[in-house]
């Protein structure tokens, strides 16, 4: 990507000459500084997790969470700008809303992804809007399609996945995720796994400190989406600081 | 639409629905009464909740404490009676918030009137009755109609069995009809007062089947609101 | 008068010289408007009840509140669906019966059920209390009532306060509410309240042993005298479990211990 867009960069509504939206490139630079955030899909659940970059002492501990409830059963999760982040799952869960008045029901997950992806997509037609800076990861469980991945990018595309990564440390944390097989792993192996692989990609040179937050949704969960829930949230912490100090012993040798 | 309405297939008609000709108002009882004293003012309500024969509960209080200076008695349409009072104390706060501090009694009374009467053409169904301490220390009583006609009273009895009770207030608080001497007239104490709103209350539940189960007395001075709760009848 | 050039007029709401007022949901003719009739402004609404459901009774215990309604909803005076769960739960802390139109119910309860998922939307770990839910509901009928466009529902609300303490609580149609140890609609009211009032000790609450066993008594007798209840019935339980969480719970279908045998010797009908 060229590093300046020589007049094609400033409205999202013009195409480069070699074919960009210059505005969607730079929405995804915002999330690609954001905290990394991974979703897996395991056998029976799926679990969101976010590195909350610790950007000042003074901030509460659940300020600024990037996992969301949208319906009874669907999790979000967002890297990028927080207040994009913010909106984007007020947006959904109106779309949820809507849905479950008019046909009784929780949004299948896939229906939901495609309007939200449609919303996303929009913003990146006209001049006089900005697209999101957001990478949005949505996640479901029911009885009927079981566990579900979906993640929408700043340009509108959405995607089903077995598991996912954006953010700062996309590509190590999809390294760490091709070493498992997440399709048939319990909750508790699933949710250690997601805590190793953001203790691991966490890079304490560049941020000091971060908070480890998660969202799970899953039969063990009666089919609802929680937010840092126990007994799970400490075991994936605890998972997450073994690798850690396994990893920082390995390297004293 | 009209030669297609249903009045004209009576046969399919549904039979049995019901067709409830909906009135919005609804008589659920109660009484109050509130006398003025020199430096005090006694409320009194009874606690019984009811509409036609059946009585819904039997300790409900119809008396709302606006301010520690402030108590509104209230009878009627129950569900007027939540929202307008639910109202009154919204406004009162929103009063508190911008001058920085309590309504006073007759500030209440006013603002209730207001209140009444801007629903004058869809009237909240309700008999209130408020009693305080006004600005001077003095007690006082101020009854309203339910469109919002306020007016200051020594003593006032309102509800289903108001009729009923005010000549005996008139006779017994402001001694109307009695041909006393100067020196003979009882001074009005509070517990005179508050004897007084006790036996009236004893005496409607004797006639009034709307009024009954237990009387709530509040007696409020620049100190403070004293409560008591008297047994009624209970039939 | 002039408010920003604007003349404000004097009479707001009022009616017009040399006319009546009229009352909202009124044609101008003055008569109610009926069923189905069109006013001048070509809208109509229903004044009608059409699938009805019967009684719902509440007793509060020493630890919890106990709501029960039979499973029948009627259509006039024909048993149309004889099995439908009245009592709902709605969140941990609350469940609700509902008599009165069935459809109206559903309605109501499908405002409740999103303001459900809204409340676990801000994942604050606060659920709603009974209390806030019947102040809501007092607040929708009643402006309902005062549009004269009513939802012709009686509920009973119950469950646990933020006090952990047991609430229970009416609201009939118009907004009216109130809350007591015993609290019912319907024929309920007429056959079911004396009887638990009865019973009620003076110095102390129901136990839970006691609450369920008014309820089955109570049950059976509105199964026997009002001819619009079924022999079948759900309870709905809500109880402190400990210091921080409540269970609710609604069990069954039950059902009413029917003794037809006197039957034969009833005479001189």
């Amino acid at each position: 990507m060229s590093t300046i867009g020589t007049g094609y960069d400033l409205s999202a509504s013009q195409f480069s000459p070699d074919g960009r939206v210059f505005q969607i490139d730079y929405a995804s630079k915002a999330v690609e500084k954001s905290g990394t955030v991974i979703g897996l899909r395991g056998k029976d659940s799926v679990v969101l997790a976010v590195e909350k970059i610790i950007t000042s002492k003074l901030y509460e501990a659940d300020a600024a969470g990037r996992i969301f409830t949208i319906e009874k059963n669907i999790g979000m999760a967002v890297a990028g700008l927080t207040a994009d982040g913010n909106f984007v799952a007020d947006i959904a869960r109106q779309e949820a809303a809507n849905f479950r008045q008019q046909f009784a029901h929780t949004i299948p997950l896939k229906h939901l992804c495609d309007r939200v992806s449609a919303y996303v997509h929009a913003y990146t037609l006209y001049s006089a809007v900005r697209p999101f800076g957001l990478s949005i990861l949505l996640a479901s469980w029911d009885e009927v399609d079981g566990p579900q991945l979906f993640k929408i990018e700043p340009s509108g595309s959405s995607f089903g996945y077995y598991a996912c990564a954006s953010g700062k440390a996309k590509q190590q944390a999809k390294t760490e995720m091709e070493k498992y097989k997440f399709t048939d792993m319990a909750t508790e192996e699933l949710v250690k796994s997601a805590g190793k692989i953001i203790y691991q990609v966490h890079d304490d040179l560049k941020d000091k400190e971060f908070r480890y937050e998660m969202g799970l949704v899953g039969k063990d969960t009666n089919g609802l989406h929680c937010i840092n829930p126990e007994p799970w949230l400490t075991s994936a912490v605890k998972a997450g600081h073994d690798a850690k100090n396994e990893e920082d012993s390995d390297n004293d040798i | 639409m009209s030669f297609l309405s249903i009045d004209h297939f009576s046969d399919y008609k549904v039979h049995g629905a019901q067709r409830p000709d909906f009135s919005p108002y609804e008589s659920n009882g109660g009484s109050i009464v509130a006398i003025a004293g020199d430096d005090f003012a006694v409320i009194a309500a009874d606690t019984r909740l009811s509409s036609g024969y059946s009585i819904h509960s039997r300790t409900q209080t119809k008396l709302f404490q606006l301010s520690p200076l402030t108590v509104l008695g209230s009878t009627g349409c129950w569900c007027d009676t939540l929202s307008l009072t639910s109202l009154m104390r919204v406004r009162m706060q929103m009063y508190e918030h911008t001058h920085l501090r309590t309504m006073t009694t007759d500030a209440v009374a006013q603002m209730l009137s207001i209140t009444m009467y801007n629903r004058r053409f869809f009237p909240y169904y309700v008999s209130n009755i408020l009693a305080g301490i006004d600005k001077n220390g003095k007690g006082v009583v101020f009854s309203y109609d339910p469109i919002g006609h306020c007016e200051n009273a020594k003593c006032r009895a309102g509800g289903t069995a108001g009729p009923l009770l005010q000549p005996v207030l008139d006779n017994q608080i402001q001694l109307k009809n009695m041909n006393l001497d100067e020196k003979d007239k009882p001074i009005l104490t509070k517990e005179r007062a508050v004897s007084v709103a006790s036996d009236t209350f004893i005496s409607a539940a004797e006639r009034d089947i709307y009024t009954g189960d237990f009387v709530e007395i509040k007696i409020i001075t620049k100190d403070g609101i004293e409560s008591m709760t008297i047994n009624l009848r209970k039939d | 008068m002039f408010n920003n050039g604007i003349v404000q007029p004097l009479w707001y709401n009022g009616p017009s010289p040399g006319q009546f007022y009229n009352f909202p949901g009124y044609a101008n003719n003055g008569n109610m408007k009926q069923c189905h009739e069109t006013n001048n402004s070509d809208s109509t609404r229903s004044t009608a009840m059409i699938t009805t459901g019967s009684s719902v009774l509440g007793i509060k215990f020493d630890q919890g509140v106990l709501i029960a309604a039979d499973t029948l909803v009627s259509y006039g005076s024909l048993s149309r669906f004889q099995n439908i769960d009245r009592i709902f739960k709605i969140n941990d802390n609350i469940i609700m019966g509902g008599g009165g139109d069935f459809a109206d119910i559903q309605s109501i309860m499908r405002s409740i059920d999103q303001k459900m998922i809204e409340d676990q939307c801000y994942a604050d770990n606060i659920a709603m209390r009974p209390k806030a839910l019947a102040t809501w509901m007092t607040r929708v009928l009643y402006n309902r009532r005062s549009r004269m466009n009513p939802l012709f529902i009686d509920v009973v609300i119950g469950g646990i306060d933020e006090n952990n303490e047991p609430y229970l609580a009416n609201v009939d149609l118009r907004g009216r509410a109130f809350s007591d140890y015993v609290v019912s609609t319907g024929f309920a009211r007429h056959l079911a309240l004396p009887l638990v009032r009865e019973k009620k000790p003076a110095d102390r609450d129901f136990t839970l042993e006691e609450a369920s066993e008014l309820i089955r008594q109570c049950m059976e007798v509105l199964y026997y005298r009002d001819t619009k209840n079924s022999s079948q019935y759900t309870v709905g339980v809500c109880k402190v479990k400990d210091s921080t969480s409540n269970q609710c719970d609604v069990e069954g279908p039950f059902q009413v211990d029917e003794k037809w045998s006197f039957a034969k010797m009833v005479k001189g009908y």
